[in-house]
């Protein structure tokens, strides 16, 4: 056998070998975070080595009692209300402010560009303390709506330079003409560069919305009152309070898991495009 | 004087085109000022006061009474070095970790198959799910008592009994007759990191493999370099700059990572990195001033790196 056919009868043997172990990593806590859910407390303590799921037994009692005694109900409102909220300011500031800097001339453009990039890595554990301390002080930290300012500042930078990066691509001829024919700025964003953007839009959108749903430091420091919890604060709460019974910690866990991997597989593409554009922190 | 003529050479179009983007700026320079430009200053005078978690409402707040007293005190803390250390370790090993686990992905993933897509998706989930979810299930797969991993390799005979990853410092090991002491903890913590951010890599690894030309593969083919050889003298010299960039900043944020220890251990079992130091001042010995030193340390660690970044990498595009 030539070495280039052994090689290749390696690689092919390894690469199969290769994605198993990768595809075992990946899915089982996946797989293991579902099935447990469906699991009764009686089951998880007494069979911890069951790898199955009896059909028979699928158990529902989870999600019931996570959903309605502990309050989860309204944790999944909460978390919609945030991570919409943050989406729609993000994406619009974000829109108007990357179109000033692509198109408009000022001082400090170039500037613009670098500034934005560094707000970006600040870490939110350095955020954190000082914020906490000064919104204690002003009465306003066990606030949802001053959450959704924090994860607007921590979206908007990545936000406006991916839509940047993107109008930077777009012909200016169009809006020069749109210009010429008597629509405002405000109009040219509105009529030409919203709809010709719509992709680069989207994935913005994604991309804060992903964020602004698994944050997590933020929540947990700030928010006090369960009725104002988001999802992430709800399960580390409940994972807290509860011991043996995982199947609760599982169902909450689903939870907060499937509309975001649900979201992700339908638009994929979109958001491979996002987090590698925005490079996300995390 | 300088200014007015300034403005008079200025045409008026440029003048009301500054003015408009300003406006247009606003709301976001507003919003990032507020929320992150402003904690950074503030955290700065926290540092250097005497706060604790009770004078959040008194004027003390405001006091002009500066003082190091917050650093000496840090630094003077005997966990302040184990500290430090235990956040190099994870770092470093973190960082390492999912990068090489990324190429390798990237590696198997590049190519023409079947399913290809599907594999890409599910491949990147780990860095798309919520971190709380994640990190619970980890410890609940990792659990001594109800744990299915401790439970699996008991029944099987691989281990004597459970193991509490998660929760034991040291982890006594024979290798071949030599006593091993391994961070249990630690190591744990740095796998999962390598588990949850290997997709990151991954991403951009892939993405830079699928723009290497293929001719460079024909040509080096047709002069009879191997598989592995071509792998050697071309794919890994063209992933070089991706791989140092990737290096770079999975450094910075793994080292100012907080939310996957915290949820993992609490910092406990010789896990304790700075950005749970963080934490346990402000929270555990109500010593907001403390706290807000630890945090000028992340943050001169964190300017040095970006300093690095500005000056050599992002230099050229």
């Amino acid at each position: 056998m030539s070495r280039e056919r052994l090689e290749g009868t390696i690689i092919r043997i390894l690469r199969v070998v290769g994605l198993l172990f990768f595809i075992a990593i990946v899915a089982f806590p996946f797989y293991w975070m579902i099935v447990s859910s469906f699991k009764s407390l009686e089951e998880i303590v007494l069979k911890p080595a069951n790898l199955g799921l009896d059909i028979r037994k699928i158990d529902f009692h989870a999600y019931y009692e996570v959903l309605f005694r502990h309050g989860f109900l309204r944790y999944i409102s909460n978390s919609v209300y945030v991570s919409i909220a943050t989406v729609v300011l993000s994406v619009s500031l974000a829109t108007v402010g990357g179109y000033a800097v692509t198109r408009l001339h000022f001082r400090g453009q170039g500037f613009m560009s670098y500034g934005i990039l560094l707000i970006y890595m600040f870490p939110a554990i350095v955020l954190v303390i000082p914020l906490y301390v000064i919104f204690s002080r002003m009465g306003l930290r066990d606030s949802i709506n001053v959450l959704i300012l924090v994860y607007l500042a921590q979206t908007l930078p990545v936000a406006l330079y991916m839509l940047r990066s993107y109008f930077q691509t777009l012909p200016a001829e169009m809006e020069h003409a749109g210009l010429v024919d008597g629509c405002s700025r405000i109009g040219v964003i509105w009529r030409i560069v919203i709809p010709l953007s719509a992709p680069a839009l989207a994935s913005v959108a994604l991309y804060t919305f992903m964020i602004a749903w698994n944050e997590f430091l933020f929540a947990f420091m700030f928010l006090d009152t369960p009725e104002k919890f988001t999802l992430s604060r709800g399960v580390v709460q409940l994972a807290g309070s509860v011991h043996l019974s995982k199947q609760l910690v599982m169902a909450a866990s689903v939870m907060v898991t499937i509309p975001i991997l649900v979201l992700f597989f339908f638009f994929e593409r979109r958001l491979v495009r996002g987090l590698t554009a925005g490079a996300m922190k995390g | 004087m300088v200014n007015s003529q300034l403005k008079r050479r200025t045409p008026t179009l440029l003048n009301q085109e500054s003015r408009l983007a300003f406006w247009m700026l606003v709301p976001t320079f507003t919003v990032v000022l507020a929320f992150v430009i402003f904690p950074v200053i503030w955290n700065v005078w926290l540092s250097l006061k005497p706060v604790s978690l009770g004078d959040l409402r008194g004027a003390s707040l405001f006091k002009f009474n500066l003082a190091l007293e917050n650093f000496q005190k840090v630094f003077s803390d005997p966990d302040f070095v184990q500290a430090l250390l235990t956040t190099l370790i994870y770092t470093v090993a973190g960082s390492t970790l999912s990068i090489l686990l990324g190429l390798i992905a990237a590696l198997l993933v590049h190519g023409e198959f079947p399913g290809r897509g599907l594999l890409r998706g599910l491949f990147i989930s780990p860095y798309i799910a919520p971190v709380v979810a994640v990190a619970f299930t980890w410890s609940f797969i990792l659990d001594p008592q109800l744990g299915v991993l401790n439970w699996l390799a008991v029944d099987r005979g691989l281990f004597a009994q459970p193991i509490p990853f998660l929760s034991q410092r040291w982890w006594e090991l024979d290798l071949m007759g030599v006593r091993v002491r391994l961070p249990l903890a630690l190591t744990s913590v740095i796998l999962f990191e390598g588990w949850r951010y290997f997709p990151f890599a991954f991403l951009f690894i892939l993405a830079r493999l699928q723009a290497i030309p293929d001719d460079l593969y024909q040509a080096a083919s047709v002069d009879g370099a191997s598989p592995f050889q071509r792998f050697y003298h071309i794919t890994l010299p063209q992933l070089a700059t991706v791989l140092s960039t990737l290096f770079l900043f999975r450094f910075i944020w793994t080292f100012n990572k907080f939310d996957d220890i915290f949820l993992l251990t609490r910092g406990q079992a010789g896990t304790k990195v700075l950005t749970i130091k963080v934490y346990d001042y402000a929270f555990g010995e109500f010593n907001i001033g403390a706290s807000s030193a630890v945090a000028m340390v992340l943050f001169a660690v964190l300017s040095v790196f970006l300093l690095i970044y500005f000056r050599w990498i992002a230099k050229d595009p």
